[in-house]
């Protein structure tokens, strides 16, 4: 347990790099979160279910994929529907169970108390500015908590006007507003590269991924992919990947 | 007074919204948790420390795919641009500008 020897920080200092850190991710977050409230409002979503699910749901893949199972607007609900949404929430964001996992070296030094609170706010683009943070040599867990306030107070913030616009982003293909997600995913490859080696492992998931993606139904692609990555890595000889 | 509280909501989604949110938690603390009770091997950080990489590849591969042409090269101009730069906003820029140009050629 060398990791466990870490020192916690946790500073203020920390949190307003995590706000400045994040920043990069901001335009892409205010779109996404402007898409879900003009999709929220499409499926007949009043505005303060809309806002009550991004501050308390959090994680924009899951609530557009939530949406796409909602039950049409009028029909009765049932503990059946309500149950089926929790289940696809946590299959899409089962990425989090291994993200969370991944922090686990930086996070164990601080004790699980905080830790149970400050992961309410784990999303992907806090975790992917930690991971690179922490590979880089950092230590504040403030960075990691700065940029997840930052990233939902945005999220729950331009809800709002793209609910009110929602019929504007009508068509949201023709302004690429779908492809925002991806392509902000895969530019921030180029920061965790570290060499062919160690993308072996990525080669692996995207390849599993793609297979699965034909095979098994939904977003469990992701979990196929993601898993086949780590397999590989704990597979390959030692000082292959770190 | 009831009528009020029926066009802010309906109990229906309060329930769906909370039991979403129960869910995500879950997935978010139980990595961790997980970790604490799992011994820490050089094998397993090596695993952990090719995760990002492999979640990112292997979510954004299969969107591609469904996603089409347009998408591919468009994630290859912002793959390139932030080689050449590295500028998530500029990045972000360049793979959708690309993308709503390709969209509106036909590709």
């Amino acid at each position: 347990m060398t990791f466990g020897s870490d020192q916690p920080i946790l500073t203020r200092a920390g949190i307003l790099l995590g706000f400045r850190m994040v920043m990069p991710a901001l335009p892409g977050v205010i779109v996404f979160a402007a898409a879900f409230g003009a999709a929220a409002s499409a499926k007949g979503l009043t505005l303060l279910e809309a806002a009550l699910m991004s501050a308390l749901v959090f994680a924009g893949m899951s609530q557009m994929v939530a949406l796409e199972a909602w039950p049409h607007a009028g029909a009765a609900w049932t503990w059946a529907a309500v149950a089926g949404l929790a289940v696809l929430t946590a299959v899409v964001n089962s990425r989090m169970v291994l993200q969370g996992a991944s922090l686990h070296p930086w996070l164990s030094a601080h004790g699980n108390g905080l830790n149970a609170l400050q992961l309410c706010l784990l999303t992907d683009a806090n975790w992917l500015v930690g991971a690179r943070y922490h590979a880089d040599g950092g230590r504040d867990l403030g960075v990691l908590i700065g940029a997840g306030l930052a990233l939902w107070v945005m999220w729950i913030l331009f809800t709002i006007p793209g609910h009110l616009v929602g019929a504007l982003v009508s068509d949201p293909k023709r302004f690429a507003l779908d492809l925002v997600m991806p392509i902000f995913f895969a530019a921030l490859l180029v920061p965790l590269w570290r060499g062919r080696r160690a993308a072996v492992p990525w080669a692996v998931a995207g390849l599993v991924a793609l297979v699965a993606a034909r095979l098994l139904p939904g977003h469990v692609f992701i979990m196929a992919g993601a898993i086949a990555g780590m397999v590989t890595a704990a597979l390959m000889p030692e000082g292959a990947c770190e | 007074m009831s009528d009020l509280a029926a066009s802010l909501t309906t109990p229906g989604v309060v329930a769906a919204i909370l039991a979403m949110a129960f869910a995500s938690y879950l997935c978010r603390i139980s990595g961790y948790f997980a970790m604490n009770l799992i011994p820490f091997t050089p094998r397993l950080k090596r695993a952990l420390v090719a995760l990002p990489g492999s979640i990112v590849v292997a979510t954004v591969l299969p969107l591609v795919e469904r996603l089409g042409f347009a998408a591919g090269i468009a994630l290859a101009a912002a793959l390139a641009s932030m080689l050449i730069r590295r500028n998530e906003i500029l990045a972000l820029l360049v793979g959708l500008s690309v993308a709503i140009a390709a969209r509106s050629w036909g590709l």
